[in-house]
This record gives structure tokens, C-alpha cells and sequence, in this order.
């Protein structure tokens, strides 16, 4: 389980984010590829670990799953994955590896509150 | 008290990995070294496979190793027998590599001397798939043991990696292996992906995999000269 160190990761970015700022973060919202080789159930569970001690202890992480997403090379448009069991067009059946989306585990925004009114 | 507002930031939580991994796949590059990673779950046979290949390409090239081990150095020492430098990496409680861990094992490695480097990494088929450890090539091995739908349990690591390795080929027919069934579930999780079929114990298939390697560091340094 690798969870615990991407949760430190992304407490890590998001304190960095929000010192340069000078914001308190409330929540953090994390694009998750379902290709990322991270489990969602188990980066929430980390995440509050990750969080104490430090400025975001009590915050939220808002995860959005980010299906995997290919170019057909047949149709010659981005196709959304059924399954990661299958890399095939869902409509015309042929195999690619043209991943377009889908690796991502990326911190996209924080909610926050400015410092003065947080205090 | 003003309402909590949302701020764009977009930052790529593995950045700091990601950012070592392009320096070590830059200086590999420019070494002409070729760097080949190996994952797969415990007991698939990663170092008895890669002792067998240290020791057959050591006539006539130059080759060390890397190998993460969450605890023990049983592994580096069984490597040390081909007489290739090998390098442990203990990772303590990590179950996988990153590429600070792989470029702290490298200092004082002249890598120019190199023509293969191997890394293996700690056996485990989830966590190592996030972390790029500027590697040419990885290679995911299941030995026969395994089960042939071990690809579509696991999709994120073969989809991730380059090149499947069936390992422990001596032991399909006791195990009823279906080759075909395997076949399958790799190609549907990673269509194109090329596959050797080995035993490192008898040695058969491994000639082919050593001439693929060959040709694979040849391509490389043919780019690296471009």
C-alpha cells in the first residue's frame, strides 16, 4: 500500500499551494486516474493520517475518478474505457494503447478561506 | 465571514518523482546505458531470472543490477553470483521504488561503463505501476504458477509496462498452463504488448529474450547518437 506516502504528497502540495497563497485550505480536490495505480478507499483513509499535525489537519479530500479515455484509431475520436480489463474502442471493438486520460493524480483546486477571515 | 472560494492549482502530486525520473532517463541516455526495470508479484521468479540473464550477457557486455528488497539482502547476493556489481536497495516498509531511492543507489556508479542496467523492483503488482524510475523498459513478469488471468487482475502494471515475461515455463505442463488464455488477457490489457515465454531454470527462451535486448540497446544508442 502506497497510499500514505501519495496522501503525504498531495498535504505536501497543497501546503505549499496555500502558504504562497496565504489561504487555509477546507478541502482538497484530487483528479484521479483510473489508471493512477492508486485506490481510492484506501488515499482517503491515508489522507486524514497525512493531514495531522499540519495546516490542513481537518480538511477534506474531494476526489474526482477519472475514467481512462483512448483515441480510436477507427472511429478517430476519444472513446471512455468499460473496463480496464478491456483496451478497446466500446463501439467498434479494436485495440489501442492511445491513452488519452486517464494516469492522472493531480491536485486541480483547493477551497479555501483567506487567512485574516479564518482566525 | 466570507464564503470558502475554490483556487485552481493543478499540480501533478508525483511531480517531484517525475522530475528525477526525466534527469535519470537524460543521463542514461546520454551514458548509453540501457536501463530495464523488472516487476511482478513475490516468488515469480525475478532474480532467479535475472541471475541467469547478468550471467549470460557478461561475456560480452557490461551489466550491474539495482534490487529493492523490503528487508532482507538475500537478494542482492544471490545476484552477486553472476560477479555483475550489484546493489541492494532496502526499502524498509516501502513497497516500491522511486527514483530518488534509484538515484541515491547510482552515486558513484560510472554509468558510461554500463551497457545494461537492471532494476529490480520489490516484489508487488499494485504500487510500483505510479512511480517512473527512468527506465528504457519495464518489464512485468507471471510466472505459470500464477494463473493465466493474473493480467486482468492487475491491469494498471501490465498496461504500465512494456514487455510481459511468462517465467517457470518447465512447470506449464505440471500446472496445466493455458498458454492461449494468457495470451489473451495480457493482449486485452495491453494490445500490442510482446511476450516471451521462458524458463530460467533450463534455460529455454531465454537466448531469444538476451537477442531482444540486444537489439533493443542497439536502437537505443542508435537514437542516442542522432
Amino acid at each position: 500500500m502506497h497510499e500514505l506516502s501519495i496522501a503525504m504528497g498531495i498535504v505536501e502540495a497543497a501546503t505549499e499551494e496555500a502558504q504562497r497563497r496565504g489561504v487555509q485550505v477546507s478541502a482538497v480536490h484530487l483528479r484521479l486516474g483510473a489508471l493512477s495505480g492508486v485506490v481510492k478507499d484506501a488515499l482517503l483513509f491515508s489522507y486524514e493520517v497525512a493531514c495531522e499535525d499540519t495546516p490542513l489537519a481537518g480538511s477534506k479530500l474531494i476526489v474526482e475518478d477519472v475514467p481512462v479515455v483512448i483515441l480510436c484509431p477507427k472511429c478517430k475520436d476519444n472513446k471512455t474505457l468499460i473496463s480496464l480489463q478491456s483496451f478497446t474502442c466500446p463501439d467498434c471493438g479494436t485495440p489501442t494503447m492511445n491513452i488519452v486520460r486517464g494516469r492522472e493524480l493531480e491536485v486541480f483546486a483547493l477551497e479555501v478561506e483567506d487567512e485574516e477571515v479564518a482566525k | 465571514m466570507t464564503e470558502p472560494r475554490l483556487v485552481e492549482v493543478r499540480r501533478n502530486v508525483l511531480k517531484q518523482n517525475d522530475v528525477i525520473a526525466r534527469a535519470l532517463r537524460e543521463e542514461f541516455q546520454a551514458a548509453g546505458v540501457f536501463v530495464v526495470s523488472l516487476v511482478s508479484s513475490p516468488g515469480s521468479g525475478k532474480t532467479t531470472f535475472l541471475e541467469k540473464i547478468l550471467t549470460q550477457l557478461q561475456p560480452q557486455h557490461r551489466v550491474a543490477a539495482l534490487v529493492g528488497d523490503l528487508a532482507t539482502e538475500n537478494d542482492a547476493v544471490r545476484l552477486a553470483r553472476s560477479k555483475a556489481p550489484v546493489k541492494q536497495i532496502t526499502t524498509g516498509t516501502l513497497c516500491h521504488l522511486e527514483a530518488a531511492m534509484v538515484q541515491n543507489a547510482l552515486q558513484g556508479w560510472e554509468l558510461n561503463q554500463l551497457d545494461y542496467l537492471f532494476i529490480e523492483n520489490v516484489g508487488n503488482l499494485v504500487c510500483p505501476s505510479s512511480y517512473d524510475l527512468g527506465e528504457s523498459l519495464r518489464l512485468v513478469l507471471m510466472s505459470v504458477t500464477e494463473g493465466e488471468d493474473k493480467p486482468l487482475k492487475y491491469p494498471t502494471i501490465f498496461n504500465s509496462s512494456d514487455v510481459a515475461v511468462i517465467t517457470k515455463n518447465e512447470l506449464a505442463a505440471a500446472v496445466e498452463f493455458d498458454w492461449e488464455a494468457a495470451r489473451k488477457s495480457i493482449e486485452s490489457v495491453r494490445p500490442g504488448m510482446q511476450i516471451f515465454r521462458l524458463s530460467a531454470k533450463t534455460g529455454e527462451g531465454m537466448q531469444a529474450f538476451t537477442d531482444f535486448l540486444a537489439q533493443r540497446l542497439a536502437e537505443h544508442r542508435a537514437v542516442a547518437h542522432t
